[in-house]
């Protein structure tokens, strides 16, 4: 982890923001610039931790994860899946155009 | 009406099975004090006419013999939980409008335990935060000392502000790092968090999910062991639920702790803790050891390396999580021009602050070139301090800790988000291991703040955690009822 006071600058937050699909006003962007970096900075003690013979631990539960049969199956329910759709049409869900 | 209030849950349960009471007049009850106390702001939707037909469904099976172990009791519901036909909003503008098709397992298996349905809590955004602040209709405010309007905690500070301030004989509430324990520390109230995998995580909004866990907030541990009863179980809908059986906690609330160990962990009474949480830790300490514990000082090192482990891997999740929010299928949508452009105004104008915050710390240590030094070191790290308490329960069967460093905090007064995640330094530790906890309150604080105490014991101990947190219960004999609670 770098260990500096700013670990991200604004450039860095932009694309964040990018890959994050966030519009973030102009105004914004220096708090949250200072607030990541607070928050960057608080994480990196971690690189006090001896860490070299240890295997991540993604999940806490000791049972495998059971598997279901790979059956095609829309559950029939197209209505209520799409009753929360902000837009859809012919049982579709539409969004702007993508192709011009 | 005031005596309706009095009972809590096992009390209300025996005398609507006696028929002392119906369902309907507590029912009643309960929604002329959510009226009473709305200045609070804990609902965010009453379903006052569901609730009425509820209980007088219950009313009937009370009559005719079939009552079920939850009939006819009035409970709120956090707002993190899909309630079918009921609004179900995360306390997000993106949600605002979404009313689920489908019912969560956890709240389905209460309603099928004969529970009735008050309303919907307010919480933190997509229960991140820890002061109810990032609630998007505002903060809940503590029924303790209600006219200096201190902070129920978070997330799930409407679900404990309802409880203290009996609008709710009991709610539910989710936990992540914290977010049942500490806002009923700060409320005055129980709040357990089973073993990760011990309740269906199938139809609660997602934050983080190898965390998130659903529990019980209540007045007492009894409640607390009631509400547990009904809310758990495997659920083939939800791959990490346990597919182990739980026994009737009710059986487990007189065992005793003659002969357990309780270890007292030297990290957690650090610079910073309130000196009257300290005071009262130390009384806690002393009536377990009276009631005939053995008390042995143990080290869970990694302690320091745990919230900070914490905000790399739930705001990872989280990021991942909420890229479902994308204006397409559900939530509000900001129209534009291009696909792009409308998904980074929907998401930039329907998620607050702190929630964008968390996605933005989320995408970045999930990013190529940093996932390793920050993603996949967390998990080094989380794994370590769960093997830290994999050690000392070798030694001890339940730790005991302070819930929180300090009591509740005024609304308002701009924190720096660091200084607000310092809050879940104590719970989050029990989060990342999986482990149950349970808060409880022990004493007031020189102001007049509830103070909790959290046991911690080991995986799907959740019965002997009961049997220890009952036997703290009836020597703090914590009896306070908050001064802005419904009279």
């Amino acid at each position: 982890m770098p260990n500096k006071d700013t670990i991200v600058d604004v450039p860095t937050v932009n694309k964040i923001a990018r890959l994050s699909r966030l519009d973030i006003p102009e105004v914004n962007k220096e708090n949250l610039t200072n607030d990541l970096n607070n928050i960057l900075g608080f994480v990196a003690q971690l690189d006090e931790v001896d860490t070299s013979n240890v295997e991540p631990l993604a999940s806490v539960t000791g049972h495998k994860l059971p598997l279901r049969s790979d059956d095609v199956n829309d559950g029939n329910i197209e209505d209520l899946v799409l009753k929360n759709a902000p837009e859809s049409s012919s049982g579709f869900f539409v969004v702007p155009k993508v192709i011009e | 009406m005031s005596e309706l209030l009095d009972f809590n849950l096992v009390e209300a349960s025996k005398a609507l099975k006696n028929k002392e009471i119906s369902s309907l007049e507590l029912t009643k009850a309960y929604l002329k004090s959510i009226s009473d106390t709305s200045s609070l702001g804990a609902y965010l939707e009453i379903v006052e006419v569901k609730a009425i037909s509820m209980a007088k469904e219950s009313d009937k099976k009370l009559i005719d013999g079939t009552a079920r172990p939850l009939e006819g009791i009035p409970i709120g519901i956090k707002d993190m939980f899909c309630t079918k036909n009921i609004k179900t909003t995360a306390s997000s503008k993106i949600l605002e409008n979404f009313i689920p098709t489908y019912e969560s397992t956890v709240t389905q298996n209460l309603w099928n335990d004969g529970a009735v349905i008050l309303g919907k809590l307010s919480c933190d955004e997509f229960a991140m935060g820890s002061s109810n602040e990032t609630a998007a209709k505002g903060n809940v405010i503590n029924p303790w000392l209600k006219n200096k309007k201190m902070s129920p905690g978070g997330s799930s500070g409407g679900s404990a502000a309802a409880v203290a301030a009996r609008s709710a004989l009991a709610a539910t509430g989710t936990d992540t790092g914290g977010s049942i324990r500490q806002p009923a520390a700060f409320c005055g109230i129980t709040g357990l968090k089973p073993t990760y995998g011990r309740c269906s995580r199938w139809g609660i909004v997602a934050f983080s999910s190898s965390l998130d866990q659903a529990g019980p907030l209540t007045r007492t541990v009894s409640d607390a062991a009631l509400m547990l009863n009904s809310m758990a179980g495997y659920d083939q809908k939800d791959s990490t639920s346990a597919n182990l059986k739980m026994p009737d906690l009710m059986d487990y609330l007189d065992k005793g702790i003659k002969g357990k160990k309780i270890g007292i962990p030297k990290e957690y009474t650090q610079d910073g803790i309130s000196e009257d949480i300290v005071k009262f830790y130390e009384k806690s300490i002393g009536w377990l050891r009276d009631e005939g514990a053995e008390i042995i000082p143990v080290s869970l090192p990694h302690t320091k390396y745990a919230l900070p482990a914490y905000y790399i891997i739930a705001p990872a999740e989280a990021s991942s999580n909420l890229a479902r929010y994308d204006g397409v299928r559900y939530g509000a949508r900001q129209e534009a021009s291009s696909l792009d452009e409308m998904y980074e105004l929907t998401r930039g104008n329907g998620f607050g602050d702190e929630v964008k915050r968390r996605i933005m710390i989320g995408t970045y240590v999930l990013s190529s070139g940093y996932y390793d030094a920050y993603y996949l070191k967390a998990q080094k790290v989380r794994r370590l301090i769960k093997e830290d308490f994999e050690n000392v329960y070798k030694k001890v069967d339940y730790i005991l800790t302070p819930s929180t460093p300090t009591t509740s905090f005024e609304l308002g007064k701009k924190q720096d988000p660091l200084t607000m995640y310092l809050n879940d330094i104590f719970t989050v530790p029990a989060s990342l291991a999986g482990l149950p906890g349970i808060s409880l309150p022990v004493g007031l604080d020189k102001s007049g703040l509830p103070i909790g105490i959290q046991l911690i014991a080991n995986s799907f101990d959740e019965a002997g955690l009961i049997s220890t947190a009952r036997v703290l219960e009836m020597s703090a004999g914590f009896n306070f009822i908050a001064d802005g609670a419904a009279k």
